[in-house]
């Protein structure tokens, strides 16, 4: 899929933001595909984190936002320790987030999970999926 | 030597076994270790959000606890516990900016400097027993069990809390071996069992959890061992999904590592906490004969 | 009939700020007080006036320090400067549970109240407490299932609700360790056993008749009786025992 780009279709804030919340530079990013090739939910996500970095290069707001690579990241932390340009990409994805759960807004709702998977459900999972996925 | 012991939460209710067989095989191998007398839940996982501190109150609260408690060591068995832990540790360490602003806010605690050392079960044994003097203690070899055992994520991501090399640790095999196990290596060992997103895309983490068990029976495995309580409820626990979902997935028996260490230094099978295992673990485990070897 | 004279108030006034507004009142009151002489008339945020109810939870702030501070406002006494409000009410969720179905294990406690596990231990309840519980222990021992530990901690508990206010996980604390108080003690702390045969001596009918004698009693008959009770001597002693000893 071809990516336009032009003055419009750059969004600066959202590049700023990312910067400011990770504490990571996308810019970096060299396209090698490395994180795509070990992301473990590849096959799950509609933009693979390569994409994700190149989208991000060239401040692609909606096409970011439209990704669901984000919430089903499930920060495993293997494309951080291949990436050859040494950058966090599991922080990358986090600030992704957050841009959504800073705004008051959940992905799921704790009090929706059924009486018999609470029954069943190691608190370890609670604990990180609120962390994650709540705001 | 006596060690701190941080549990988590887990491990006090689904996780029994992983607490009770555990803290037996300490005993056996003559590990002096007190439980953290108070202790919160350490978040299970790490703020990755620099600009978020708030998230790392938690385990650094826990931190000071072990201070107080004057100890310079904390032993964790949850590896998401150790993360967390070991993270927020290498913060504070090496932070100063960062450091001075979560002992500020928590200005009923004393400061803390990241002076504990943070270790994970399996690197302890490794460090500090040693494989030969594990191996020494075996009464009950755990032979011709194929074994795989299953790093999953947070003992070896990111490298700088790593407990071996990320990309290719030894150190759960060596130690499975020094039981008695046949090692069945596979690529998957080290790859995401899909975590917490059992509760944002359940089938997404269903689907590489079935991956990871698939590999290791095509592989040869029998048997798996585990670290983690989240790690065993998605590829344990949510096996009869991938059984009705999945075509080819055959059950496979799981355990935590430290109760197939309990079963080998022959300790009380009080201390399996067996129950806790899905059925086909428990019965896998009964036709190997190691139960009645220990009993007897 | 002797004569009430108005007793002139000595007590020095200071001024305080009541949501914003200066007034100026004697420094003895409470903020309770305080706040009625300053002409409020409580309709809500006011109950037992003696620090149990936890009706009249406040907020207050004293000059030259960020610091929140908090306090009952029928047991706190005003400072001079001191910048308050009453938080009478807070929305915090409160779940719905038929009693008897429970069974006492962690998991219903989680079932009704997910929420908990989205504290992050920043201890902010136990600072705002005004019963001074460590409100973060509780909930640090209800994640991991010790209903036990969590019922003692929060002994002290009067549902203020203070804690939820400051709660950065939207928790509502007092609520779900009133739920793990009331599962110990119905589920986990064992039944006195001497409780349970007076339960069924009455069942059985062990004061029908002097009930139905007293029911029927003309009223002087009635007050010889009572005059005629047994009563505990001054100088009874610790091994005193009544003649009809009911067992308790
Ligand atoms: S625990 Fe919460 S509700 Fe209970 S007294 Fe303390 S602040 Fe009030
Ligand atoms: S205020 Fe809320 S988040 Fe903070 S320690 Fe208390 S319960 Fe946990
Ligand atoms: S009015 Fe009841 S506690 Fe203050």
């Amino acid at each position: 899929m071809p990516i336009k780009i032009s003055k419009e279709t750059a969004d600066e804030q959202i590049r700023q933001k990312v910067k400011e919340i990770s504490g990571e530079d996308f810019q970096k990013c060299y396209q090698c595909g490395t994180c795509s090739g070990s992301c473990p939910m590849a096959d799950q996500i509609t933009v693979l984190p390569r994409r994700v970095m190149a989208l991000l290069q060239l401040g692609r707001k909606e096409a970011l936002e439209e990704a669901n690579t984000h919430w089903v990241c499930a920060s495993c932390h293997m494309c951080v320790v291949r990436c050859p340009r040494g950058i966090d990409i599991a922080k990358v994805m986090e600030s992704l987030r957050q841009l959504t759960l800073r705004k008051n807004e959940d992905i799921i709702n704790p009090s929706e999970i059924s009486k018999e998977d609470t029954a069943k459900l190691p608190q370890v999972a609670m604990v990180s999926g609120f962390r994650k996925l709540t705001s | 030597m006596k060690i701190s012991y941080y549990p988590g939460c887990t491990l006090k209710t689904k996780a029994k076994n992983l607490e009770s067989s555990a803290l037996a095989c300490l005993d056996a191998l003559g590990v002096e270790y007190e439980e953290l007398p108070r202790w919160n839940c350490c978040g299970a996982v790490y703020s990755l959000s620099d600009d978020d501190l708030i998230h790392l109150i938690a385990p650094v609260r826990d931190l000071i606890r072990v201070q107080e408690q004057g100890f310079d060591t904390v032993l964790t068995l949850c590896s998401m516990c150790y993360n967390t832990l070991a993270r927020a540790n290498e913060l504070m360490k090496n932070d100063e900016v960062k450091r001075g602003t979560i002992n500020d806010f928590m200005d009923e605690e004393p400061d803390y400097k990241g002076e504990i050392k943070v270790v994970h079960f399996l690197d302890f044994i490794r460090d500090e027993i040693g494989w030969d003097k594990l191996k020494a203690n075996v009464k009950n070899p755990l032979n011709g069990m194929k074994l795989a055992p299953y790093y999953g994520c947070t003992l070896l991501r990111p490298g700088d809390v790593s407990i071996d090399k990320s990309n290719s640790p030894v150190v759960f095999e060596e130690c499975m071996e020094a039981l008695g196990a046949e090692i069945v290596k596979f690529p998957k060992a080290i790859e995401c069992c899909g975590s917490y997103q059992v509760l944002g895309n359940p089938e997404a983490a269903l689907k590489v959890s079935n991956d990871i068990i698939t590999e290791a029976t095509a592989f040869g495995a029998e048997a798996m061992a585990l670290t983690c309580p989240l790690c065993d409820y998605n590829l344990g626990h949510r096996q009869e999904e991938m059984l009705k979902k999945y075509e080819g997935t055959k059950a496979l028996p799981m355990f935590y590592f430290t109760q197939l260490m309990a079963v080998a230094l022959g300790v009380d099978p009080e201390n399996y906490n067996l129950d806790l295992n899905q059925a086909v673990s428990q019965e896998f485990l009964k036709g190997k004969n190691l139960l009645e070897k220990v009993s007897t | 009939m002797t004569e009430v004279k108005a007793v002139e108030i000595k007590a020095k006034l200071i001024p305080i700020y009541i949501m914003g507004k200066k007034y100026e009142v004697p420094e003895t009151l409470t903020i309770m007080k305080a706040i009625e002489y300053a002409g409020y008339q409580y309709i809500r945020g006011c109950g037992c006036r003696g620090g149990v109810c936890g009706a009249c939870s406040t907020v207050y702030r004293k000059p030259g320090s960020y610091k929140i501070m908090s306090g009952l406002a029928c047991q706190t006494v005003v400072e001079p400067e001191m910048y308050l409000t009453q938080i009478p009410f807070y929305p915090a969720i409160r779940s719905t549970y038929t009693f008897e179905k429970l069974t006492g294990k962690p998991e219903e406690v989680f079932d009704l109240y997910h929420e908990l596990f989205r504290c992050v231990a920043c201890n902010a309840c136990s600072k705002v407490c005004p019963m001074d519980v460590e409100v973060m222990d509780y909930i640090a021992a209800l994640k991991r299932g010790d209903i036990k530990a969590a019922a003692e901690i929060s002994f002290d508990c009067i549902q203020c609700g203070l804690c939820a206010s400051r709660c950065m996980g939207e928790l509502p604390q007092y609520h779900i360790a009133q739920l793990a108080r009331r599962i110990n003690g119905r589920y986990l702390t064992p039944q006195a056993e001497h409780l349970k045969t007076m339960v069924a001596n009455i069942e059985a009918g062990r004061y029908q008749e002097s009930l139905t004698g007293l029911k029927v009693m003309d009223i002087n008959m009635l007050k010889e009786t009572y005059t005629a009770r047994e009563m505990e001597p001054a100088t009874g002693g610790e091994d005193w025992i009544p003649k009809e000893n009911i067992g308790l």
